[in-house]
């Protein structure tokens, strides 16, 4: 069987959905310990299930939020270039400003804490979650308009669209995969010291994430 | 911008517990008559150290009249809080407001306690133009930055406007504004406190600025004129939702300690006199079925003393009042320490059953009419005041001055500086501890007491200990 470049392309791109799923989940930042406090502060593993629904949606509709309006965007089929490397430079840029710009947007605790869905939809945005996902999200989209061809808009549009849920959902799952592991294990296993213990300050290695997803995608977008 | 969480931040209050001891016991040192300016003490509470029970270092503040009392830590364990999602910074710095000036000063104890100096100097001026309020008082380090209690409102005598809340950043230390959004009924303020994963706050009552700041006014206080009531707050809203009347024989509910558990859903608050009977009294709130609810469950009676014995306030009354001017919990939330600074009596309550605390030790020094000596000899003047218990429940230390005009009201004769230390049984019993005894410099007096690495009315939980 021949597997050609376009699939293997095709193959890290979906590799890459998810792995900045697990990564998002393994995050602290993204809500498992929520999901810790809540198992523990009602005695029962459900209720740390529970909390795992609203955490998963509300990330997924911050994916769905920020991918969409590009899922109608690279429609216009001239505009492509121009769109992806916008795309890269934005990602860029917001990786940028969260490396000089490192104090921690505050307000994030204004949220109650029965808002979980709120606030991992706020938590998601806020850090740039979604944007991550953008250039991933357009290179997928050109390797299936790739196989289309020229299709009407119209058709391209619902590809599109269908690939931004896709995406989102894939990723949205991986994430609350990783988390919900990591807060069962700590929740059943490892202890609250874990707590403390295993979270690392991630913020410039995310900026960084930012930068470097970015960068790859622009690298492409100017080959392409 | 730390790479982990400070290793003094801990999950649960169970995990503060079983943490390593404190080394360091910060006391802020106040001129009772304002000739010297105020300064903060680093106290060596080592065992076994040379020093042990000395100031080893001393930081004097650059101005006078400043009038230290309340003071805390710039950030503590409801850092760990999963919601504010960042967990990277220091319990470092400790935020000392001046009561009398509206000066807040913070001082940096890192990289060692025995230099620490002043890092940042705010003015009263910036406080009353960004908040409105004055005179600064209770510091707790929470989920949006450090929230400061108020005693005054604006204008000079802190009458123009209720006193309130306002929040200062962390890190920078920049007053934010305040922090209510709606206050209620609110007027009047002193302590407050919060369960941060049930999201509400309890704030209880002193007095305006004219009924302190030149000494009790007795007919004040006799027609039920200061604070009485609790307010309970949305704290994330930042609304009051409820507040409950103790009763307004039931004169300055002050201390507010809820469990430190979260799941916990109670807490205490010390009412200092009943103007019917002079007894003290604590009282034991709770939340059910979404409303806080309140009852008076201990009450400590005044002692019959001759009138010759008595500073002029107490003459007519032919009595001494306990007087409960601190309330303090354990991190396990078993135990329950009262001041009574009037008796001189240090006591324990065990409070496992919070709604029937049960008398369980008992330490007398000091006092307006025993002036029980300490067990090393030493005469001990005022009585037990501001209290800190140890992380691990086993040490239990206080000052005994109340504030710089009662102190010479209730105790003419003066109160040289003390800070001393009881030995806590793990199944009640208190003793005190006959080599911990602080000499403090002459001219000065002693009030708050901060540990090192944190303690059991500065530090606040967001998980569970179970």
């Amino acid at each position: 069987m021949n597997v050609s470049a376009a699939d293997w392309t095709l193959a890290w791109l979906w590799l890459a959905v998810i792995a900045s799923g697990l990564y998002h989940g393994i995050n602290p930042g993204m809500g498992w310990p929520l999901a810790v406090s809540a198992g523990l502060m009602q005695r029962s593993s459900r209720a740390l299930v529970a909390a795992l629904g609203p955490l998963a949606i509300g990330h997924l509709l911050a994916m769905l939020l920020v991918i969409l309006p590009f899922a109608l965007l690279v429609a216009l089929v001239d505009w492509q270039r121009p769109i992806r490397i916008s795309a890269s430079l934005l990602v860029i840029c917001f990786g940028l400003y969260r490396l000089i710009d490192r104090r921690h947007p505050k307000a994030l605790a204004r949220i109650p804490p029965t808002q979980l869905g709120l606030w991992s939809f706020a938590v998601a945005i806020a850090h740039g979650a979604a944007l991550m996902l953008v250039p991933i999200y357009l290179g997928l989209c050109r390797e299936a308009d790739a196989d289309t061809g020229h299709a009407a808009a119209r058709a391209l549009i619902d590809v599109n669209l269908t690939m931004a849920v896709l995406v989102s959902i894939v990723h949205a799952s991986a994430m609350i995969a990783a988390g919900g592991c990591l807060a069962w294990l700590v929740y059943r296993y490892l202890g609250l010291k874990f707590v403390s213990r295993s979270w690392f300050n991630l913020d410039t290695v995310w900026a960084a994430s930012l930068v470097l997803v970015g960068a790859v995608a622009l690298a492409f977008g100017l080959e392409a | 911008m730390t790479m982990r969480p400070d290793p003094t931040f801990h999950a649960s209050p169970k995990l503060a517990m079983e943490a390593p001891a404190e080394t360091f016991a910060y006391t802020v040192l106040l001129s009772p008559d304002f000739s010297k300016p105020d300064a903060l003490a680093v106290i060596d509470v080592k065992p076994g150290s040379p020093t042990y029970s000395k100031i080893v270092h001393t930081v004097t503040m650059p101005n006078k009249g400043d009038e230290f009392h309340h003071f805390g830590w710039n950030a503590c364990s409801s850092a760990l809080s999963p919601l504010a999602g960042h967990a990277f910074i220091e319990r470092r710095y400790l935020i000392i407001p001046g009561m009398r000036s509206s000066r807040i000063y913070i001082v940096d104890t890192k990289p060692d306690p025995r230099e620490a100096k002043i890092h940042k100097i705010i003015e009263p001026e910036e406080v009353f133009k960004k908040t409105g309020y004055s005179r600064p008082h209770t510091i707790h380090c929470g989920p949006e930055g450090i929230y400061v209690s108020t005693l005054g409102g604006g204008g000079k005598d802190g009458t123009d406007g209720p006193p309130g809340i306002f929040i200062m950043d962390c890190e920078t230390f920049e007053v934010l504004g305040r922090w209510e959004i709606d206050r209620g009924s609110q007027t009047k303020h002193y302590d407050f406190w919060w369960n941060l994963p049930r999201d509400y706050m309890v704030s209880s009552e002193w007095a305006l600025p004219p009924q302190f700041e030149n000494g009790i006014v007795p007919e004040d206080l006799l027609s039920n004129k200061y604070g009485h009531r609790l307010h309970f707050w949305d704290l994330r809203a930042r609304r009051n939702v409820q507040t409950i009347d103790l009763g307004a024989n039931h004169q300055m509910a002050l201390e507010v300690r809820p469990a430190h558990d979260p799941v916990r859903e109670y807490g205490f608050v010390g009412v200092v006199v009943d103007t019917t009977n002079l007894e003290g009294s604590i009282w034991t709130w709770w939340r059910e079925g979404g409303k806080f609810h309140i009852e008076k469950t201990a009450t400590i009676p005044p002692e019959a003393a001759q009138k010759d014995q008595l500073p002029p306030l107490l003459q007519g009354f032919g009595a001494v009042p306990p007087l409960v001017t601190d309330i303090d919990l354990s991190m396990d939330d078993k135990f329950l320490y009262v001041a009574c600074w009037g008796t001189g009596e240090m006591r324990q309550y065990d409070v496992s059953d919070p709604r029937k605390p049960k008398l369980a030790g008992s330490v007398r020094i000091g006092g307006i009419v025993r002036r029980a000596p300490h067990p090393n000899g030493q005469a001990f003047a005022g009585g037990p005041q501001m209290v800190e218990i140890s992380r691990d429940g086993k040490r239990v230390y206080w000052t005994n001055s109340l504030y710089s005009t009662w102190d010479d009201q209730f105790y003419p004769q003066g109160i040289p500086g003390a800070e001393v230390m009881a030995n806590a049984s793990p199944g009640g019993g208190l003793e005190l501890a006959k080599d911990y005894w602080v000499s403090l410099p002459d001219g000065y007096r002693a009030h708050q007491i901060r540990l090192d690495g944190g303690d059991c009315s500065t530090d606040s939980f967001c998980y569970p200990s179970a």
